[in-house]
C-alpha cells in the first residue's frame, strides 16, 4: 500500500541478533513457532494436495471427453476386481467419489491453506511490521491439524460408503446433503469425511483467531487500520468469516454424524426432522466460505496491480470497506444456493435482492483495479499478467453469478454445468490465479531467488488458454441443460465436452511448466535482491532482505504519521 | 527471552513439540471415534483422548511457566484477551447452529411442503407423544444454581482484586461446587426424560443443545477448578490473573447460553403442552 512509503526510522532487520538460537533440522519445521516457516509448510501442503485434487479432475475430464463410459468401469474393474455390469455400477460410484473428493480437496486443502495458511501467515505479519504472529504455537497446530484432516479424507476413499460391490468412498458431493450423506452412504467413508471436515475446521478457526489477534494487536507503531496494506485487510475480513462460519458447519456435520450413528432425527422427515435444515446450515457456512476463498486474492491483486502500475491503489478506503461489505453481506445471502428447495416466493425475493447487492462492492473493487492501472506506467511482468488474468476471469465468473442470483433463471440453471462454469471462473480461475500471482510476486521475497521470467509468462499464457478452454464451453453445456455430477451425457453434448477436456490437457502442460519453472529457479539461484519490483512495491516486506531474517523487526518499524496514503 | 536480542514486548515463543503431538493425538482420536461408532473397538479412541488430554496439560503448563517467567507483557496479555474473546465468539456460533435446528422444528412443524414430517410429528410441536419437562421444576432450580455461581465467581474476582486470598478461594470453591451440582441435576433430569436423543427431532435438538451446554459446564468447572488449584498454590496477583479472568468469562458465557436454553426450549417450548412429572 501507498501508505507504507513511510520511511523506516529504524531499519533493523536483526541479522546478527536473530541468528543465535535458530532451530535447525526437522525440529525447525515440526516444532516451528515461526510464521514464515509455517507459511512455507502451508504452501508445500497446498501444492501436494493440489496435485492430488488436480489429477482427480483429470480423470473426470478424460471420462467426459466422449459420450458413454470409457475410463471408470476399467478403473473399477482394476480396483475391485469386478466386471460387466458390476464394473459399470462401481465405475459410476467411483466417478461420484472423484467429484466429491476433488471439490473437498480443492476447497479445504488447496485454496484455503495456500491463501489463509501460506500467504497470510507469511506476509500479513511482514506487511504490518510485526516480528511474528500473536500465537506462534497455535499457528503451528493450525497447520499440523491439516495433514491429519487430509489423511482422514483420503482414508474415506478406501472405506465402504454406499455399499454393494465397488461402493467405496463418499460420492454425494462436497455439500454432503442428507439423505445421500446419511442413509445413502451408511458405511464409514462418510464418517471419515465428516471428521476430516471437523479437524480442518478446527484448524481454520485457530488460524483465524491467530491472524485476527495479530492484525488488531501487532501493527507497527503508527500503522492505523486505515494505513494498513489491503492484503492485511483482506486477511482480517477473511479470518472473521472463518471464525463465524466454520462453527456452523461443525454443528451441521455433527448433527449428520449423530443422525448416522446414534439414530437422531435432525434431517430425517420420517421422524420429524428436516433435510432442508441441513442445506440452510451448510450454506450459512458455505456462502461465506466462497468469500473466504476469494477475499485474500482481492488483497493480493491490489498490491500487484499497484506495484506494476507504479501507482498507489485507487480508492484505498473504498477497497478496504468493499471487502468488509462483501464479508458482511456474504452472511445473509446463503439461500440463493437453495432456490429449488421450495422456499417461499418472499424468501426467494429477499435472497435475489440481497445477492445482487454484493455486485456493488465487488464492482467497486474491479473498477478500482482498472482505475489504478489507468494512467500508470505498467510493466507486464508475470505477477501482473496473473493479476490482469484474475481481474478478467473473476469478472466473467462474477457476471454469471449475477445471472444465477435470479431465482427465476436459476430454476433452469440449478445444478447444471452453467453453475460449474460459474464457480470455476471465480475460484479455479479467480482464486487460483490470485495464488499464482502471489507466488510469482512473492517468490523472490520468500526464497531469495528470481525465477525465469519467460517460463513464468509461458506458464501464465498456457494456463490462461487451458482453463478458458475447460470452463468457457461449460456455460454452453449448462445453458443447453447438461446436469452436473453425471458420468455420462447425451451425444448432443459431445462437442463442447471434448473441447473442455482438451483444455484440461493444456492446463496440465501449464502445471508442468510451473513445476519446471520452480525447479529451474531453485537450481539457477539468481539472487533477487531486497526489492526486485522497484518503486511500485511500497509495503514493508520489501524493506527486508530476501528471504527475510529468521526473526524480522527485532526493532519495530515506525510508520510516519504525517505520511497519508 | 534467552538468546534473542529484541527491542519490543512481543513474546517470541520457543519451538514447541505440543502442536505436532496434539495433531497426531487428534488423528488417533478421530479414527478411534469412527472405530468405536462402528462397534469395532473403543480402545483407539481412548488412546487418542489420553494423548489429547496429556498434551493439553503439557501445553498449558508451558504457558503458565512462561507467564511466571515474565513473558506475558502488557501487549501479550492483550493478545490473550483477544484470543479468548474470539474463541468464545466461535463457540457462540456453534450454539447458533444448534439453536437454529431447534427453531426449525419449533417454527416450521406445520410446513405443508414437508408432509412426511407432518405425519411424523402429528402436526404439532413438540411432536405427538413427546412429554416435556416442567420448566419450573429442575430446570428453574438449575437456572438459579448457575445464576448464583455467576455471583460467587464475581465474589472470587473482587476478592482477588482486593488481595483477599481467602475470599478468592471460597468464592472459587463455591463456584466449582455449584457447577458440579448443576451437572448432577442435569444428569438427574436426563434420567427422567420422557423422550430420548434418538427417534425424534425434538429429542435430537433438545439433547444436542442442552448436552453440548452441559459439556461446556463441565469444561468451565474444570477450568475453574484449575484456577482454584493455582490459587491454592499462590498463583494470581491483584494485577496479574488472566487465567482466572478467562475462566470467569467462560463461565459467564456458559451461563448466558443456559439462559437462552431455559427461555426458549424449556419455557417457551413447553407453553401450553403436556408436562411430564
Amino acid at each position: 500500500m501507498a501508505d507504507t512509503t513511510a520511511h523506516l526510522e529504524a531499519h533493523a532487520t536483526g541479522h546478527d541478533a536473530a541468528s543465535h538460537h535458530e532451530p535447525t533440522g526437522w525440529r525447525r519445521w515440526v516444532y516451528s513457532t515461526n510464521h514464515k516457516d509455517i507459511g512455507i509448510m502451508y504452501l508445500v501442503f497446498a501444492i501436494v494436495a493440489g496435485i492430488i485434487g488436480g489429477l482427480l479432475s483429470g480423470v473426470m475430464r478424460m471420462e467426459l471427453q466422449e459420450p458413454g463410459i470409457q475410463i471408470f468401469h476399467g478403473l473399477a474393474a482394476m480396483v475391485y476386481g469386478v466386471s460387466g455390469g458390476e464394473a459399470l455400477d462401481a465405475g459410476k460410484n467411483m466417478y461420484n467419489v472423484f467429484t466429491t473428493a476433488h471439490a473437498l480437496i480443492m476447497v479445504f486443502f488447496v485454496v484455503m491453506p495456500a491463501t489463509m495458511g501460506g500467504f497470510a501467515n507469511y506476509f500479513a505479519p511482514l506487511m504490518i511490521g510485526a516480528p511474528d504472529t500473536a500465537f506462534p504455537r497455535i499457528n503451528n497446530i493450525a497447520f499440523w491439524l491439516l495433514p491429519p484432516a487430509f489423511i482422514l479424507l483420503l482414508m474415506s476413499l478406501f472405506f465402504e460408503g454406499a455399499g454393494g460391490p465397488g461402493g467405496l468412498g463418499f460420492g454425494g458431493g462436497w455439500t454432503v446433503y442428507p439423505p445421500l450423506s446419511t442413509v445413502g452412504h451408511s458405511g464409514p467413508a462418510m464418517d471419515f469425511a465428516i471428521l476430516s471436515l471437523h479437524v480442518a475446521g478446527v484448524s481454520s478457526i485457530l488460524g483465524a483467531i491467530n491472524l485476527i489477534t495479530t492484525i488488531f494487536n501487532m501493527r507497527a507503531p503508527g500503522m492505523t487500520l486505515h494505513k494498513m496494506p489491503l492484503f492485511a485487510w483482506s486477511v482480517l475480513v477473511t479470518a472473521f468469516l472463518l471464525l463465524l462460519a466454520l462453527p456452523v458447519l461443525a454443528g451441521a456435520i455433527t448433527m449428520l454424524l449423530t443422525d448416522r450413528n446414534f439414530d437422531t432425527a435432525f434431517f430425517d422427515p420420517a421422524k420429524g426432522g428436516d433435510p432442508v435444515l441441513f442445506q440452510h446450515l451448510f450454506w450459512f457456512f458455505g456462502h461465506p466460505e466462497v468469500y473466504i476463498m476469494i477475499l485474500p486474492g482481492f488483497g493480493i491483486i491490489s498490491h500487484i496491480v499497484s506495484t506494476f502500475s507504479r501507482k498507489p491503489i485507487f480508492g484505498y478506503m473504498a477497497m478496504a470497506y468493499a471487502m468488509v461489505a462483501i464479508g458482511f453481506v456474504g452472511f445473509v445471502v446463503w439461500a440463493h444456493h437453495m432456490y429449488t428447495t421450495g422456499l417461499s416466493l418472499d424468501v426467494q425475493r429477499y435472497f435475489v435482492a440481497a445477492t445482487m447487492v454484493i455486485a456493488v462492492p465487488t464492482g467497486v473493487k474491479i473498477f478500482s483495479w482498472i482505475a489504478t492501472m489507468w494512467g500508470g506506467s505498467i510493466t507486464f511482468k508475470s505477477p501482473m499478467l496473473w493479476a490482469i488474468g484474475f481481474i478478467f476471469l473473476f469478472t466473467v465468473g462474477g457476471v454469471t453469478g449475477v445471472v444465477l442470483a435470479n431465482a427465476g433463471a436459476d430454476r433452469a440453471l440449478h445444478d447444471t454445468y452453467y453453475v460449474v462454469a460459474h464457480f470455476h471462473y471465480v475460484l479455479s480461475l479467480g482464486a487460483v490465479f490470485s495464488i499464482f500471482a502471489a507466488w510469482y510476486y512473492w517468490y523472490p521475497k520468500m526464497f531469495g531467488y528470481m525465477y525465469n521470467e519467460f517460463l513464468a509468462q509461458l506458464h501464465f499464457w498456457v494456463m490462461f488458454v487451458g482453463v478458458n478452454l475447460i470452463f468457457f464451453p461449460q456455460h454452453f453445456l449448462g445453458l443447453a441443460g447438461m446436469p452436473r455430477r453425471y458420468i455420462d451425457y447425451p451425444d448432443a453434448f459431445g462437442f463442447f465436452n471434448r473441447i473442455s477436456s482438451f483444455g484440461y490437457y493444456i492446463t496440465f502442460a501449464a502445471m508442468l511448466i510451473f513445476f519446471y519453472a520452480t525447479w529451474e529457479a531453485s537450481r539457477k539461484k539468481r539472487p533477487a535482491g531486497d526489492n526486485p519490483w522497484g518503486d511500485g512495491a511500497t509495503t514493508l516486506e520489501w524493506t527486508l532482505s530476501s528471504p527475510p531474517p529468521f526473526h524480522q523487526f527485532t526493532t519495530l518499524p515506525k510508520i510516519d504519521s504525517t505520511n497519508a496514503h | 527471552m534467552a538468546g534473542i536480542a529484541k527491542n519490543h514486548d512481543y513474546h517470541m515463543v520457543e519451538p514447541s513439540p505440543w502442536p505436532f503431538v496434539m495433531s497426531a493425538a487428534v488423528l488417533i482420536m478421530a479414527m478411534g471415534a469412527i472405530f468405536w461408532m462402528k462397534d469395532w473397538t473403543p480402545f483407539v479412541f481412548f488412546i487418542g483422548l489420553a494423548g489429547v488430554l496429556y498434551t493439553m496439560f503439557a501445553w498449558w503448563s508451558d504457558v503458565i511457566k512462561e507467564a511466571n517467567q515474565g513473558d506475558h507483557t502488557a501487549v501479550v496479555q492483550m493478545h490473550h484477551r483477544y484470543g479468548m474473546m474470539l474463541f468464545i465468539a466461535s463457540e457462540v456460533m456453534v450454539f447458533f447452529g444448534f439453536f437454529w435446528a431447534y427453531f426449525d422444528g419449533f417454527f416450521r412443524w406445520d410446513d405443508v411442503e414437508q408432509y412426511a414430517r407432518l405425519a411424523a410429528s402429528g402436526g404439532a410441536w413438540p411432536p405427538t407423544g413427546v412429554e416435556l419437562f416442567d420448566p419450573f421444576h429442575l430446570p428453574l432450580f438449575n437456572t438459579l444454581l448457575l445464576l448464583t455461581s455467576g455471583t460467587t465467581v464475581t465474589w472470587a474476582h473482587h476478592a482477588l482484586l482486593e488481595g483477599d486470598r481467602e475470599g478468592l478461594k471460597w468464592g472459587l470453591v463455591l463456584t466449582v461446587l455449584l457447577g458440579a451440582v448443576f451437572t448432577g441435576v442435569q444428569i438427574l433430569e436426563y434420567s427422567e426424560a420422557g423422550f430420548s436423543f434418538a427417534g425424534s427431532m425434538y429429542g435430537a435438538t433438545f439433547f444436542m443443545a442442552t448436552g453440548l451446554h452441559g459439556f461446556h459446564v463441565l469444561i468451565g468447572t474444570i477450568f475453574l477448578l484449575v484456577c482454584l488449584i493455582r490459587a491454592l498454590r499462590g498463583d494470581f496477583t491483584p494485577e496479574r490473573h488472566l487465567g482466572f479472568e478467562f475462566a470467569a468469562w467462560y463461565w459467564h458465557f456458559v451461563d448466558v447460553v443456559w439462559l437462552f436454553l431455559f427461555a426458549s426450549i424449556y419455557v417457551w417450548g413447553s407453553w401450553g403442552v403436556a408436562i411430564h412429572h
